[in-house]
């Protein structure tokens, strides 16, 4: 990757610059938005080179991304900086993301402890958020707090919505799931529910940890707010039947349809590559964690039919009057139920290591693809404008003909108005496509699969050893009936 | 074909088994094949084809048999019901040019349980004629040689509805006299003590035989998902070149292989396990029948004593009711003597049946873990 150019001279007034690296400030948005504009020259050379590069599959380090698998967390490393653009503000922004680059993650995140806080329907379950870190962004180098499902989603709807837009893969989150967590609120103390609880802490603390390491992302004062701040204001707009969610619900379907209809002239065949393969890669995801669904299905099936054969070996072995084959049929029943307990952990294990994940990435390239779909939007908006703006030029000139001066300035007033907004359109469309590239490189899809399935495939292969162990034990005693 | 070994007390002066199996349009035509030194048979040896109906025919000739009342009568070998499995191949064949890989390997499985299904019948046939062949008795019986030589169609209809219809009600008759005759002690203790425990035993078989099939069918659907996420996964990993790919096909294979070998647990279990115990599950009926024929005859021995005895006093038809008490008071003696031996048979069968299944189903449990 070659060195960048160096940047524009700011045109930033240098106290803004100071107090945004340090905390949050209300008016962020539109800031980071001319930041970006900022540091578009800069970071020009170091974006993604050419459009055959990388396969989506692509397992070459990229400056960013580490994988995250659902129970370690990978140790930071040390990068070589990608972007040399000298220093010109005290804390610029690209200096903050080369330090969390640097550090490379030097953030941990951990959710645990889940706890029932309160009754009946109004009850909740509240996980402790634990981090870790060495990053100056926080106050403190170890801090937890306590939050429960509903902030989660908030977060996640907060950065959603900043962040997506304009072309950042915002990790998605876990999903509601108002048939288990009524369960737990009823008061269910059964082992589904003690399942259901489990899965959905794992989801959070997957979900936590992809966020974080988005260097983006982690820039974010909600963020930093959800890890640090001891009191939260309760995101209400999450739940599932609230007139939030209908809204939401009415928007999504409304941007199905507005899809069918923007028909996008596509000049880079590097978009129309990427979303093939996103496309692909999404139906066969699909189509394995549909498959590794009935796995566990079956799995469980299995267990609770062994089980029952166990049982009805051992009534056998008790009417059989021969005395070492009822003793064999016993061991048989025992052996059996073995097997039965074998099958449930390997139930448990499918489910757990390999079918979650597939789910996650399921909701990941779901996000990948908004993201895409909000470019075409930004396409459209801009075409829009380039409509409106021959339409009003067509109208400035009928007016020169008719001759009416104070019309006449109106009219080009609004052209220059609207070419204004036809500019800004090209530039938020080169950007937010900048994003994407940026974003779709840093993604390596399915790198951490590797060891998922490898952790799979050696319980399968303990299982297996356990069963030798079970039926070697077996043998004398079917030998031994006379 | 898998040789299908079954262990029966069979010796030079008749040998039966069943060599091979003809799939045809609708049906199933197996070979007979019997090698013999018994002066009854034209030749040595020799083999005919035969359906499931003449398995059938034979099998009722015996139950029908008043001769054979004192002896358990095998059990008639389950109707195959290839149906099912030859429609999915037939389905899975019609597809049109090249197959997928999943498709593939589902064609290769269906055939492969198609080859299962029969040779579980290939072994409840088997074992049926070797269970006639090493009988002292029923060996020596005329329809049994017929059905073994005559090589032409025996020209066995099946039943018709009007005799499936008399068959149900015998049977309704027979269960509810069954209760009546259950009813009466047994003054032997060895009847008595057979009786409670096949009853017993013969329920818990039905239990163990249904649960077992419940099991085996389950392994096989865990079988089918392997295929699906092996088929899955080599999807994933024809994308393109990269290393995780190659890592998706090396996966992709272990699935396969992996597949391969839990149908195989499967169809195992399903031989060695499942059949065992449907079979038992059918010999111990056939055994209840045994006591119920002989209480029945002890019932109607008891009856002619008392229509005896109501004659001598009355004294009347007194030589009629001798004859009959005497013809009842043989057939009771003739029953409870093969009876009794007959059970003790079937214990000793049952348990050598079971040793050979366990050991070899641990054997080959232990095979396919490895």
């Amino acid at each position: 990757q070659s060195s960048p150019s160096s940047p524009e001279p700011a045109s930033l007034p240098a106290e803004d610059l100071s107090t945004n690296s340090n905390g949050p400030k209300p008016a962020e948005i539109m800031l980071d938005d001319d930041r970006e504009d900022l540091f578009a020259e800069a970071t020009e050379e170091v974006s993604l080179d050419s459009p055959e590069r990388d396969p989506i599959l692509s397992p070459e380090p990229t400056p960013a991304i580490t994988p995250v698998t659902p129970t370690t967390l990978v140790a930071p490393r040390v990068e070589s900086k990608s972007i040399t653009a000298p220093v010109i503000f005290d804390r610029s922004r690209e200096e903050i993301e080369e330090e969390a680059n640097g550090d490379l993650f030097d953030i941990e995140i951990n959710v645990s402890d889940p706890e029932k806080v309160g009754d009946g329907m109004n009850a909740y379950m509240a996980y402790r958020v634990t981090t870790k870190t060495s990053l100056s962004m926080f106050h403190k180098n170890e801090f937890s707090v306590k939050r429960r499902f509903s902030d989660f989603l908030g977060l996640h709807s907060k950065l959603a919505t900043k962040y997506m837009h304009i072309g950042y893969i915002v990790p998605p989150a876990p999903e509601k799931s108002i048939v288990g967590m009524t369960k737990v609120k009823v008061g269910k103390e059964d082992s589904s529910s003690t399942e259901f609880v489990e899965k959905r802490r794992a989801a959070l603390e997957r979900y936590l940890q992809r966020t974080v390491k988005h260097p983006t992302l982690l820039q974010d004062p909600d963020l930093r707010q959800f890890l640090e701040s001891s009191e939260l204001p309760r995101a209400v707009n999450t739940q599932a039947l609230s007139g939030a969610g209908i809204l939401r619900m009415v928007n999504k379907a409304a941007d199905a349809v507005n899809k069918m209809t923007i028909k996008m002239n596509e000049s880079d065949a590097w978009f129309e590559e990427k979303q093939q393969q996103f496309e692909n890669l999404d139906q066969q995801l699909r189509k394995l964690h549909a498959s590794v669904e009935a796995l566990v299905c079956h799995r469980k099936e299995l267990s609770a039919n062994t089980a029952a054969f166990a049982k009805s070996a051992a009534m056998l072995g008790n009417s059989e009057d021969h005395t070492a084959l009822s003793r064999a049929l016993s061991q048989l029943a025992e052996v059996e139920e073995k097997i039965d307990q074998l099958h449930q952990e390997q139930a448990f294990a499918d489910f757990y290591v390999f079918s979650e994940l597939l789910g996650d990435y399921i909701r990941l390239i779901a996000a990948v693809k908004g993201v895409f779909d909000h470019r075409m939007k930004c396409w459209q908006k801009w075409q829009d404008a380039q409509v409106t703006l021959q339409k009003k030029r067509e109208a400035e000139a009928k007016l020169q003909l008719a001759n009416k001066p104070d019309k006449l300035q109106q009219a080009k007033d609004e052209i220059k108005e609207w070419e204004t907004k036809v500019q800004q359109g090209e530039k938020d469309f080169e950007q937010i496509s900048k994003t994407i590239r940026k974003e779709v490189g840093r993604f390596e899809a399915l790198k951490d699969f590797k060891t998922v399935i490898i952790k799979y495939l050696e319980s399968l292969v303990q299982t297996q050893q356990q069963l030798i162990k079970y039926w070697e034990a077996f043998l004398p005693e079917a030998k031994a009936i006379a | 074909l898998r040789a299908i070994n079954v262990d029966l007390q069979t010796d030079a002066a008749l040998q039966v088994d069943i060599s091979d199996a003809l799939s045809e349009r609708d049906k199933v035509k197996f070979t007979v094949h019997t090698k013999s030194s018994l002066p009854n048979f034209k030749q040595n040896e020799f083999s005919v084809v035969r359906q499931h109906e003449e398995f059938i025919w034979l099998h009722d000739s015996f139950v029908e048999n008043e001769d054979y009342a004192g002896y358990i009568i095998p059990p008639a070998p389950p109707r195959p019901d290839f149906d099912a499995s030859r429609e999915k191949l037939q389905k899975l064949g019609e597809g049109e040019g090249s197959m997928t890989k999943e498709e593939f390997t589902k064609m290769k499985q269906e055939l492969e349980a198609y080859v299962d299904l029969i040779a579980t019948f290939f072994f409840f046939k088997s074992l049926f004629l070797c269970r006639v062949a090493a009988h002292p008795i029923l060996r020596k019986d005329l329809n049994f040689h017929v059905f073994l030589e005559y090589n032409q169609d025996l020209s066995v209809r099946g039943k018709n509805k009007k005799e499936k219809l008399e068959d149900f009600f015998k049977n309704m008759v027979k269960s509810a006299d069954g209760v009546i005759v259950s009813g009466v002690k047994d003054v032997d203790d060895f009847f008595e003590h057979e009786r409670t425990f096949l009853v017993e035993y013969h329920n818990r078989v039905k239990d163990a035989s249904a649960k077992s099939d419940k099991m085996t069918r389950s392994h096989k659907n865990v079988a089918d998902d392997y295929n699906r996420i092996g088929s899955s996964l080599y999807a994933l990993g024809t994308q393109d070149s990269t290393d995780i790919c190659k890592f998706f096909l090396k996966v992709s294979e272990l699935f396969d292989k992996t597949r391969k070998i839990e149908a195989r647990v499967s169809a195992d279990e399903d031989l060695k396990l499942s059949d065992l115990l449907k079979y038992y599950l059918r010999e111990s009926q056939a055994a209840k029948d045994l006591l119920y024929r002989r209480s029945r005859s002890l019932v109607d021995y008891e009856n002619a004593n008392k229509a005896l005895d109501k004659a001598r006093a009355k004294n009347k038809d007194v030589l009629q009711a001798e004859t009959t008490q005497q013809i009842c008071c043989q057939k009771f003696e003739k029953i409870s003597e093969s009876a009794k031996q007959e059970l003790i048979d079937f214990k000793t069968r049952r348990v050598a049946a079971f040793r050979k299944n366990l050991v070899e189903l641990a054997e080959l449990e232990l095979k396919h873990a490895k």
